[in-house]
C-alpha cells in the first residue's frame, strides 16, 4: 500500500481541507482590514494591538497559518508534477468540450495563479508582519502603529497596482478552488453542487473586490 | 439522397510505439453525409490500399456506441462534436463540406500509442483486476427479485454502470486522470448489496492501481464528464472520494 497521503483522492483531500482553512483565514483578514475604512487609525491599531497581545499564542497561530500554507502549496505542486508526468506529450488540436465541463480559465490557470499568490504572501508578510516598526500611544498604551504603515506603503500607486492585480488573481484561484474543494470532499449533492459552483463566482468576487477597496481607498483618501 | 460531401482528414500516424508519429491530410471526396466517421475511415482505407499505401490503424467494434473500443480526439475532443456518443456515432453530417477534421490518438503516459489511432488501454484492465469485481458463488442463478434495492439506488448503480471502459475521460482530462472510469465501477459496485463483502479494499486497490499506472489526479476540471460517450456524472467521483474516506478510518 502506497503511502496514503501521495495517493491522487488523499494529496486532493488534503489541498482541500487547507484551502478551506486559507479560505476562512482569508474572510477573516478582509474583515479585519476593513477597520482600515472606519476613519479612526486608532480602531485599527487596537485590534492589531489586541493581536500582538496572544505572545505566543499568535506565534502559534502564525505557524499553524505556515503549516496550512506548506500542505496546500506542497499538494498542489505534487498534483502539478503528477500532471505534468501523466501526459508528456500534448495535444495539438485540443479544445474544451463545453456543456457539462467546469474547465475555465481559472481551473486552468489554478497552479500559476497559486504562485503568484505566494510571492505575494511573501512580499506582503515582509512588507506589514516585519515591516517598518511605528510607535503609537492610544490611552496612554504604547503600541505599534501599523495604521501608519499600512497608509504610506498604499501611498506608492506601484503597490497599489500591484495589490489590485494580485487580487484579481486571488479571484481567479477562489472562483475555481471554492466548489473544487468541496468537491475533493467528496461534497456532491444534485441540488447544492450547482450552488456552489455559481457561488464560487460571488466568492471570488466579493473578496477580491473587498481586497482591492482596502488600498485604493487608502490611496485616495487616507 | 442528400448531397455528397468532401472531407479533408488530418490523421495521426505513427508506425509502432518506439517510433515517432506524425500528421498526414487525405482528402476523401463525395462521401454521403449520412457515413459514420469510422466508416469516412473505412472508405480512405479503402483508397489507401488501392493506392498501395499502409491504412490507417483504428479500433472499432460494435460501431453503435456501446462497446467502448472505438475513440480518438476529433478536432481535439475525445470521440468528437456531438455530446453523449463514441467516435462510431459521429456522422459526416455532422462537419462542413470541404472541412479539414484533425484525428489525434488518446494521449496519456498510462495509454502508450500502439499504431496510428490505436492505444493500449489495458492499464484499465489492470485496474478492473485490482477490485473491480464481486465474489458470487457458483451454482444455479439467484432469482432476479431476491435482493431488494431501492428503486433510486439502482437507478444510480445503472448510471455508473453505463462506462463503457473507452477511457475518453482519461483523454480529455487535462491531467490525464482515470478517476471518472475508475469512480464509475467503485460507485456501481458500492451501491448495490452485492458490492459491499470488498467494498473496502476495493476503492483502496482500485486507486492504488490507478495512481500506479501513471494517470494524473483529478483537479475537478468536469471534462471528463462533458466527453463522456454515457455522460456519466463527476458525482462518481466525489461517491469515489467518500468512499475512500470511509475506507482509511475502517481498515
Amino acid at each position: 500500500m502506497t503511502l496514503w497521503p501521495r495517493s491522487s483522492v488523499a494529496k486532493k483531500f488534503l489541498n482541500a481541507v487547507t484551502g478551506i482553512g486559507l479560505l476562512l483565514f482569508v474572510i477573516v483578514h478582509l474583515s479585519e482590514n476593513l477597520l482600515l475604512l472606519t476613519g479612526n487609525p486608532d480602531d485599527y491599531n487596537r485590534w492589531t494591538h489586541f493581536l500582538f497581545s496572544f505572545g505566543p499564542l499568535l506565534t502559534v497561530i502564525e505557524l499553524g497559518l505556515a503549516a496550512f500554507f506548506l500542505v496546500h502549496i506542497g499538494s498542489a505542486l505534487m498534483v502539478y508534477w503528477d500532471k505534468l508526468k501523466a501526459r508528456p506529450s500534448g495535444y495539438s488540436v485540443y479544445r474544451s468540450a463545453g456543456w457539462t465541463s467546469r474547465q475555465t480559465l481559472s481551473s486552468q490557470t489554478m497552479i500559476y495563479t497559486g504562485l503568484v499568490l505566494l510571492a505575494f504572501v511573501i512580499w506582503h508578510v515582509i512588507t506589514f508582519r516585519f515591516g517598518p516598526h511605528y510607535e503609537t500611544v492610544i490611552d496612554g498604551v504604547p503600541m505599534r502603529d501599523l495604521h501608519k504603515l499600512v497608509v504610506e506603503v498604499f501611498s506608492n500607486p506601484v503597490n497599489v497596482a500591484l495589490y489590485v492585480a494580485v487580487m484579481v488573481f486571488l479571484g481567479l484561484h477562489l472562483r475555481h478552488g471554492f466548489w473544487s474543494a468541496l468537491q475533493s470532499l467528496g461534497a456532491y449533492h444534485p441540488r447544492w453542487t450547482p450552488l456552489w459552483y455559481t457561488g464560487g463566482v460571488l466568492v471570488a468576487l466579493v473578496l477580491a473586490l473587498g481586497f482591492i477597496v482596502i488600498p485604493v481607498w487608502v490611496y485616495y483618501y487616507l | 439522397m442528400s448531397k455528397k460531401m468532401t472531407l479533408h482528414l488530418r490523421v495521426w500516424r505513427q508506425p509502432n510505439a518506439r517510433t515517432p508519429g506524425a500528421f498526414v491530410t487525405y482528402t476523401v471526396k463525395d462521401v454521403s453525409p449520412d457515413m459514420s466517421l469510422l466508416e469516412l475511415l473505412d472508405v480512405l482505407n479503402e483508397q489507401l490500399i488501392k493506392q498501395g499505401e499502409l491504412p490507417v490503424e483504428f479500433d472499432s467494434d460494435c460501431r453503435e456506441g456501446i462497446c467502448g473500443t472505438c475513440g480518438f480526439l476529433v478536432n481535439g475532443v475525445a470521440h468528437g462534436p456531438k455530446r453523449g456518443r463514441t467516435a462510431c456515432q459521429q456522422y459526416v453530417r455532422d462537419f462542413k463540406d470541404g472541412e479539414t477534421v484533425t484525428l489525434e490518438p488518446f494521449r496519456a503516459k498510462a495509454f502508450p500509442v500502439i499504431k496510428d489511432l490505436v492505444v493500449d488501454r489495458s492499464a484499465f484492465d489492470r485496474i478492473i483486476a485490482a477490485g473491480g469485481y464481486i465474489s458470487v458463488n457458483t451454482g444455479s442463478a439467484p432469482d432476479a427479485n431476491s435482493i431488494p434495492i431501492p428503486k433510486d439506488i439502482a437507478e444510480q448503480a445503472f448510471d455508473a454502470a453505463a462506462c463503457i471502459g473507452c477511457g475518453a475521460c482519461v483523454a480529455a482530462c487535462p491531467n490525464a486522470s482515470a478517476s471518472l472510469f475508475v469512480s464509475a465501477k467503485i460507485a456501481h459496485l458500492a451501491l448495490l448489496p452485492q458490492g459491499q463483502p470488498e467494498r473496502i479494499r476495493r476503492v483502496l486497490r482500485m486507486v492504488e492501481q490507478m495512481d500506479r499506472e501513471g494517470f494524473g489526479d483529478c483537479s475537478n476540471h468536469g471534462e471528463c464528464e462533458a466527453v463522456c460517450p454515457k455522460s456519466i456524472s463527476i458525482k462518481t467521483i466525489a461517491l469515489m472520494r467518500r468512499e475512500y474516506l470511509r475506507a482509511l478510518w475502517s481498515r
